[in-house]
């Protein structure tokens, strides 16, 4: 027991400061916190929020990235965030689950009035643009189909394979409140990511995608985007979403915040989208660049571009971001360890306690399994309320997941140990304790072992997620780097994620070894061998 | 002492609807090497294992020597009776030292290592053998083993369920002969459950021959020979080839 709370305790200290206290931190000095959806614009649209606070004097954390809309709306209702940008029409649809409405003002008053109402969310006068959805061909496409309107798309549409973002195909101000409105059948479609979704399109392998209309790859890849004559989509305008803490204990950062507002025009932003997406200036700068040339700052803060970033080779380009690799593996590999060892701290004794009460193991186990079928971004989601951002929702979350491959391995492993050894053991005297201890639990070890192993490859992997709930690790620079259309920001998370993932089963497998009683192990290798 | 190392008296035992054992009385003298033998279901094993509480009979009584099994606690119980499964029942995991010293070491006694090397040597087992592990050791060096477990914690009364029915003929017969001088150099008591009427016929001094549960006869092997106490008995004697006397 005292290994054990050394073990835990030794994990807290491993935590970060700051990220432990999300819910009660200290009120005055409280950083305020500065947070985004995981896309270049919303990571650029936060950093500009951060910069202007900084530039008056006000302490910001900021937390780029959370997982998407409901994450980052969640994270904003519990107070575990303070300002994000949002979008008008995603508030009236995503979140209040309104029926859609094609007046901009009329929009930016429902939601003002509601969110305050339900949520005590304030939104701060629009930024000045509006971002909606974009459907956009190939120039060649629309040469070939005449297309210029949705409207024009009926005719063409059973021709074309579209690929959308997932969230985009299920929300009905998306694909199928489009396709009722316009009357539109595709040949096929596609769920693409966010981030690929553009060289898809450009490659040929889909002929149709969503996209935003600010989106700096509309320029790159010469898209037509087609104009939505029907007045479908509502307006989606931009505005920075403030929390009711924030408003409450420091009115003076959201005055700050409003200088934003009605500065910034569509053409403004996608000029700022491209020099982030296609220019490859990192965030921090152009968001610099962008305050200073509004006025809003004195153009003291500047930020060294990093322009030979995308032109040297992939192992110079990770030489040169080795602290924060560093930083992020180290992370990522407490986001494994933590939860994989409070797994087995709980796990396994769970397990050996069902085998001694069979009759509650198939229940508990099966609840248990529950857990494992909520699909990863909604469990940490659902932390988001109880645990707020950071570490330790993501901790409590990859936890849960361990549970089940450990509890049923262990507990499968050890009901089915060598039955002629544990019945010789009770006949000759041994009690049930005695039997667990010396005769099942030995003789389970390969198949513990096989549970903790799967509990560890499936913790490594989903650990990577994490960074949409600001949990950092090794997925921090896979979703910076899918937000922002880097390929090598993304390959500098997977691969070593990736390596990671080696190197801990390679550890696990050695310690299998080790626990595996002697004269079991042959009999261990030729499993391995026939797999 | 002289009463019986284990009486077995009107001892019932249903699953249900099946009646495993139905008013079974047995004397088991001490010194007495007494075999259960019938066919399948006869009830044999079932009445073995209620000695030491690895089944828990519904009525009747079973004391040894002296002590009402229910009187005793089942672990002590079982730790002072020996017990030798058919299969062996080693722990792969331990080595064979290791495994003989089970009960003395359980018993926290700190000569259990001593107590396993005199019992490998009784049973015949050479010294070298207490270093290997169970899989290394052939199904006759096993069922030694097995049988130096059953006794290394100074038992005066073994239990053996079939315990050389898997084996090839010539280590049976061997451990044959090893019981027999085992059980008179040690004194011990022996139950032996055994379908193969020759095996009963050759280590036992009484035999029971029972049949759905109940005794159909139980007398010294000449007497059973001699004198079959039902058709079933003889019918069962000729079936197995054991000439009648």
């Amino acid at each position: 027991m005292r290994r054990l709370l050394a073990a835990i305790g030794g994990a807290a200290l491993l935590l970060p400061n700051g990220t432990a206290q999300p819910a009660q931190a200290q009120a005055a000095g409280r950083p305020v916190v500065v947070a985004s959806k995981p896309f270049g614009e919303s990571y650029l649209l936060a950093e500009m929020f951060a910069q202007l606070l900084e530039s008056r004097g006000i302490a910001v954390e900021r937390r780029p990235g959370l997982g998407a809309t409901e994450v980052a709306f969640a994270a904003l209702e519990s107070g575990a965030i303070d300002v994000y940008p949002e979008y008008t029409g995603t508030g009236l649809l995503a979140l209040l689950h309104a029926p859609p409405m094609h007046d901009a003002a009329a929009v930016f008053d429902t939601v003002q009035r509601a969110f305050e109402q339900r949520w005590g969310i304030r939104w701060l006068p629009p930024l000045g643009f509006e971002n909606t959805y974009a459907i956009a061909v190939r120039a060649a496409t629309a040469g070939q189909y005449r297309l210029r309107t949705l409207s024009d798309l009926k005719a063409a549409a059973p021709k074309l394979t579209a690929g959308f973002t997932p969230d985009f195909i299920g929300r009905p101000d998306g694909l199928p409140g489009l396709a009722h409105a316009y009357g539109l059948h595709f040949a096929a479609v596609r769920p693409l990511s966010q981030a690929l979704k553009y060289r898809a399109l450009a490659a040929g392998k889909v002929d149709i995608v969503d996209g935003y209309s600010t989106d700096g790859s509309i320029a790159r890849y010469g898209l037509v985007v087609l104009d939505d004559d029907r007045h479908f989509f509502p307006p989606y305008q931009a505005a920075a979403l403030v929390g009711a803490r924030l408003q409450r204990e420091n009115p003076a950062a959201v005055t700050v915040l409003t200088e934003l507002s009605g500065r910034l025009s569509a053409g403004v932003m996608r000029a700022l989208n491209q020099r982030v997406e296609i220019g490859g200036e990192s965030v921090a700068a152009v968001a610099a660049s962008a305050l200073s040339s509004l006025g809003l700052t004195k153009g003291a803060r500047t930020v060294t571009a990093q322009p030979e970033a995308r032109g040297s080779g992939f192992v110079a380009y990770l030489w040169q971001r080795r602290g924060a690799l560093w930083n992020d593996t180290l992370r990522h590999l407490l986001l494994v360890a933590v939860p994989l060892v409070a797994g087995m701290l709980a796990g396994v004794p769970l397990a050996l306690w069902l085998e001694r009460r069979r009759s509650a193991a198939e229940p508990v186990i099966r609840a248990v399994g529950l857990l494992q079928t909520i699909p990863s971004i909604a469990l940490l989601a659902i932390m988001i309320p109880l645990l707020g951002v950071g570490v330790w929702p993501a901790l409590v979350a990859l936890w849960l997941y361990s549970l089940y491959p450990i509890v049923r391995g262990t507990y499968t492993a050890v009901r089915d140990a060598d039955p002629s050894a544990v019945a010789a053991g009770r006949a000759l005297g041994m009690t049930s304790a005695q039997i667990l201890r010396w005769v099942r639990t030995p003789l389970a070890a390969p198949g513990i072992m096989a549970g903790i192993r799967t509990a560890a490859v499936i913790d490594v992997g989903t650990a990577t997620l994490a960074a949409f709930i600001g949990a950092g690790g090794l997925g921090e620079p896979i979703a910076t780097g899918l937000a922002l259309n880097d390929t090598r920001l993304i390959l500098s998370g997977a691969i070593p994620a990736a390596v990671l993932a080696l190197l801990v089963d390679a550890v696990l497998a050695a310690v299998e070894w080790w626990t595996t009683p002697e004269p079991l192990r042959a009999a261990a290798r030729e499993r391995a061998g026939e797999r | 002492m002289t009463g019986p190392a284990v009486l077995i008296e009107r001892v019932s035992k249903s699953y249900g609807d099946v009646r495993a054992l139905v008013d079974v009385s047995v004397d088991v003298p001490q010194g007495a090497c007494v075999a259960l033998v019938g066919e399948s279901g006869s009830g044999k094993t079932t009445l073995l294992r209620c000695i030491n509480r690895l089944v828990a009979f519904d009525a009747g009584r079973i004391a040894v020597f002296g002590t009402d099994v229910l009187h005793s606690e089942p672990v002590a119980l079982r730790r002072a009776i020996g017990y030798v499964p058919q299969d062996g029942g080693l722990l792969p995991h331990w080595r064979v030292r290791r495994n003989v010293a089970l009960v003395p070491w359980l018993d926290g006694a700190a000569d259990a290592t001593a107590r396993a090397e005199r019992a490998m040597a009784a049973v015949g087992l050479e010294p070298a053998m207490a270093e290997r592990w169970p899989h290394e050791l052939s199904g006759g060096q096993q069922q030694r083993a097995a049988v130096a477990r059953a006794v290394a914690g100074g038992q005066s009364l073994v239990l053996l369920d079939e315990p050389f029915g898997a084996l090839d003929a010539i280590a049976r017969s061997d451990l044959q002969a090893m019981m027999i001088g085992l059980r008179e150099t040690a004194a011990l008591t022996l139950v032996l459950v055994t379908h193969d009427l020759h095996e009963a016929f050759r280590l036992a001094t009484h035999v029971v021959v029972m049949r759905a549960g109940r005794v159909e006869q139980q007398a010294p092997p000449a007497a059973i020979r001699a004198t079959p106490a039902t058709p079933y008995v003889s019918a069962l004697l000729a079936r197995a080839g054991v000439e009648a006397a």
